[in-house]
C-alpha cells in the first residue's frame, strides 16, 4: 500500500467513487430512491441513533450524493462535506448550526446579490443579524467583532466584479475573535483556490456554477475543514451540548473533526429539508470530472477577453484581477496563480444605455442570470441580480448602473472576442 | 512516533492485526461514544471486552463487564481507553503489568498523554492517541463515506456489499499519508495553545 498523494485531476475523477458493490457499475449509479431497507430492527435503531454508517432516507443522505460529498471534500482538503439543494440552502444550513436568535455574523459587503438579500432580509426574520464589513479593509472586520459574533462570511473571488479577497488576513481576524471563517468558494472552485489551505474553517459552494459547470443542475455543498474547536465558551450549543433530537448525543465529542458536517446533516438538512436530488448529484459529479480542464480554459479565455476589452475604445474600465494593471492583481498572483477566474465586470463609456444595447446585440453570449456555464454569459447586474439593492449599495458591491458582468465559457476565445467586437462596434 | 498525525499504514496495520480489544471506560448508555464504538467494532468482528468497575455483573451487548484489565484473565491484543487525558496514566501502568503485554494501546478522540505514550512505547507497545478506532476503521474501509466523510482513500476495485459481522478490506490506496493538512494544523494549533 503506497501512501502517495494523488494530484488534483486524479481526485477530481476518483475521490469518493468506487465500482458499485452489487453490480460492478463503474460510473456512479443514480440511486433514485427515497428510502433504504433496514437489515433488522437493531440495524434501523443503530442508523437512527447515528451509531452505524448507512442510509435511511434520501432527505438525510443518499449514496449518489455521498460520492459527490466525498469528492468535493477531497478536492477542498476538508474532512467531510454535505451536499444540499442549492448554494443558498448551503448558507442557511451552515448558519443554522452557528447562530441562535440574537446572534451576529460579519459578512463581506462584496457578495453575490442573492446572498446580500438572503442575509439582510430572510436571515433577519430568523433573528440572525448580519454586520457588513469591507473586504478591501481587513480592519473593518476587526471593528465589527462583538461578543455576539458567531462567524465571518466572505467570497474567495467575489461576485460580481471578480475581486480577490485576502483570505489569510481575514482568517487571522476570525481566529482572534474565536469564530469560524466561512468562505464561499463558488467563483474560484478548488482548482483555483483552496480556502482551507489559507485558514478557512468552512467552505460553501453553489455547485450550480463551475463545479457542475454545464448550466444544467442546481446544487450546493458545505465542506468542513475539521479545524475549529466548537467546545470553547459554549458559543456553539448545536455542536457542544447534548442534543435532545438525538437522546443527548454531543456531536463534537462523538464525531471529532467532522462534527460540523454531521451537524449540518442531522440537525440542518434533516430538519430544514433542502435535499439534493440524486440525479442532480450525478450531473454535477460528471461535471467535476473535467473541472481542471474546464477551469483552466475558462481562465485563459477570460484573460484574453479582458485584455481585448481593456484595449477597446468604447470601454471605460475592466475589473479583472488577472490583468497586470488590476487593483487585485497582487492578491490574484498569491491566491489564484493558475488564473483569476472567469467572472468579471467592465463598464462602458456610454453608461446604462450602452450596456443595454451591448447585451441585445451579442449573438454568442447568452443574456441570463447565472455564471460558471460552459457557455459564455452576460448580464447587467444593476437591473437584475443586484436590482433589489439601492444605488449606493449597488456601487459598493461593484454593480453600478454602467457595469456589465461576463461569465466566460469554454468556447474558442477568437469567437467570443469577435462577438463582443461586433456588438460594441456597431 | 510522531503523535500529531499517523500514516494510514500504521493505523491499517493495527486494525488489520488485532483480534481482541479491551475497552476501558465502555458505557452501557447507548448515546455515549464508547457504546457506539464498542458496538461497531463488535459488528465488524472484533472480540470485544468491556472494562468498567461500575458495571460488573452486567453485560454489554452480551459481553460481561470486568472491573479491570487484570480481571480479563486472557491475553488481549489492544486496549482502547475511553477516559479523559488525566486518567490515562494509571490505565497504561496497569496494562504494563499484563503478561503477555498488549500489542497496542489506543486513546480515544480527545485523549492524549504523551508521557504515558512514551512509557508504553518503551515497552514495545504501539500507541495511537486522539483517534477513534470506529472512525478509522470506517474511513480506511470507506464505509464512513456514506456520511460524506473524506475517507482519504481511493480504490478502483469492487468491494463486496458489507453484511453484519463482516470484516472489511482496509487495503485501499491512501490519499496523502493519512492526514489532512487542515486537521494537522488544527491539532498543532491546539497543542501550541495549551
Ligand atoms: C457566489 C455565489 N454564491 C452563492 C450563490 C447561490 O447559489 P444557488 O443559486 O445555487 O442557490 C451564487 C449564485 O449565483 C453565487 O454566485
Amino acid at each position: 500500500m503506497s501512501d502517495r498523494l494523488p494530484g488534483f485531476s486524479t481526485l477530481a475523477v476518483h475521490a469518493g467513487a468506487q465500482p458499485d458493490p452489487t453490480t460492478g457499475a463503474r460510473a456512479t449509479p443514480i440511486y433514485q430512491t427515497t428510502s433504504f431497507v433496514f437489515n433488522d430492527a437493531d440495524h434501523a435503531a443503530s442508523l437512527f441513533g447515528l451509531q452505524a454508517f448507512g442510509n435511511i432516507y434520501t432527505r438525510i443522505g443518499n449514496p449518489t450524493n455521498a460520492v459527490l460529498e466525498e469528492r468535493v471534500a477531497a478536492l477542498e482538503g476538508g474532512t467531510a462535506a454535505l451536499a444540499v439543494a442549492s448554494g443558498h440552502a448551503a448558507q442557511v444550513v451552515v448558519l443554522q448550526q452557528l447562530l441562535q436568535p440574537g446572534d451576529e455574523f460579519i459578512a463581506a459587503r462584496k457578495l453575490y446579490g442573492g446572498s446580500i438579500n438572503q442575509f439582510t432580509h430572510a436571515f433577519k426574520s430568523f433573528g440572525w443579524n448580519v454586520v457588513w464589513a469591507d473586504p478591501d479593509d481587513v480592519a473593518s472586520f476587526e471593528r465589527a467583532v462583538t461578543p455576539r459574533t458567531r462567524a465571518i462570511f466572505i467570497e474567495s473571488i467575489a461576485n460580481p466584479a471578480g475581486s480577490i479577497t485576502d483570505i489569510e488576513a481575514i482568517s487571522t481576524v476570525a481566529r482572534k475573535a474565536g469564530v469560524p471563517l466561512i468562505v464561499d468558494n463558488t467563483l474560484a472552485s478548488p482548482y483555483l483556490i483552496r480556502p482551507i489551505d489559507h485558514g478557512a474553517d468552512i467552505v460553501v459552494h453553489s455547485l450550480t456554477k463551475f463545479l457542475g459547470g454545464h448550466g444544467n443542475s442546481l446544487g450546493g455543498i458545505i465542506v468542513d475543514a475539521g479545524t475549529f474547536d466548537w467546545s470553547t465558551g459554549g458559543k456553539y450549543p448545536m455542536l457542544s451540548e447534548p442534543r435532545p433530537e438525538y437522546h443527548g448525543i454531543r456531536l463534537q465529542e462523538t464525531f471529532g473533526n467532522f462534527a460540523f458536517a454531521i451537524a449540518c446533516r442531522v440537525l440542518g438538512l434533516r430538519d430544514l429539508g433542502p435535499a439534493l436530488s440524486p440525479f442532480n448529484a450525478f450531473m454535477i459529479l460528471t461535471g467535476i470530472e473535467t473541472l481542471p480542464l474546464r477551469m483552466q480554459k475558462h481562465c485563459d479565455n477570460a484573460k484574453a477577453v479582458a485584455e481585448f476589452l481593456a484595449g477597446h475604445s468604447a470601454v471605460a474600465s475592466v475589473n479583472y484581477a488577472g490583468l497586470a494593471s488590476d487593483k487585485y492583481n497582487q492578491l490574484a498572483r498569491k491566491y489564484a496563480p493558475k488564473g483569476a477566474g472567469a467572472v468579471f465586470t467592465f463598464s462602458l463609456k456610454g453608461g446604462y444605455d450602452a450596456g443595454v444595447s451591448l447585451v441585445s446585440k451579442l449573438q454568442l453570449f447568452s443574456h441570463l442570470a447565472n455564471v460558471g456555464d460552459t457557455r459564455s454569459l452576460v448580464i447587467h447586474p444593476a437591473s437584475t441580480t443586484h436590482s433589489q439593492l439601492d444605488d449606493a449599495a449597488k456601487t459598493k458591491s461593484g454593480a453600478g448602473p454602467d457595469v456589465v458582468r461576463l461569465s466566460i465559457g469554454i468556447e474558442d476565445k477568437e469567437d467570443l472576442i469577435a462577438d463582443l467586437e461586433q456588438a460594441l462596434g456597431a | 512516533m510522531n503523535h500529531d498525525s499517523y500514516p494510514d499504514n500504521y493505523i491499517r496495520s493495527i486494525l488489520n492485526g488485532v483480534k481482541s480489544i479491551a475497552m476501558v471506560g465502555a458505557s452501557p448508555v447507548n448515546v455515549r461514544p464508547s457504546y457506539f464504538a464498542f458496538k461497531y467494532l463488535a459488528q465488524r468482528g472484533y472480540d470485544m471486552i468491556p472494562v468498567n468497575p461500575g458495571h460488573v455483573g452486567k453485560d454489554l451487548l452480551g459481553k460481561p463487564f470486568v472491573a479491570s484489565l487484570r480481571d480479563i484473565g486472557r491475553p488481549v491484543d489492544m486496549i482502547d481507553i475511553f477516559r479523559n487525558s488525566s486518567h490515562i496514566m494509571p490505565v497504561v501502568d496497569e496494562a504494563l503489568t499484563l503478561d503477555p503485554l498488549p500489542k497496542v494501546i489506543w486513546m480515544q478522540l480527545g485523549a492524549r498523554d504523551d508521557a504515558a505514550a512514551e512509557k508504553a512505547e518503551a515497552a514495545g507497545i504501539k500507541v495511537v492517541m486522539n483517534r477513534c478506532p470506529k472512525i478509522e476503521y470506517g474511513r480506511l474501509s470507506s464505509e464512513i463515506s456514506w456520511m460524506g466523510v473524506n475517507s482519504r482513500t481511493l480504490s478502483s476495485k469492487r468491494a463486496p456489499a458489507p453484511t453484519q459481522g463482516m470484516r472489511l478490506s482496509l487495503n485501499r490506496m491512501s490519499v496523502g499519508g493519512g492526514d489532512t493538512a487542515a486537521s494537522d494544523r488544527a491539532a498543532k494549533n491546539k497543542s501550541e495553545q495549551s
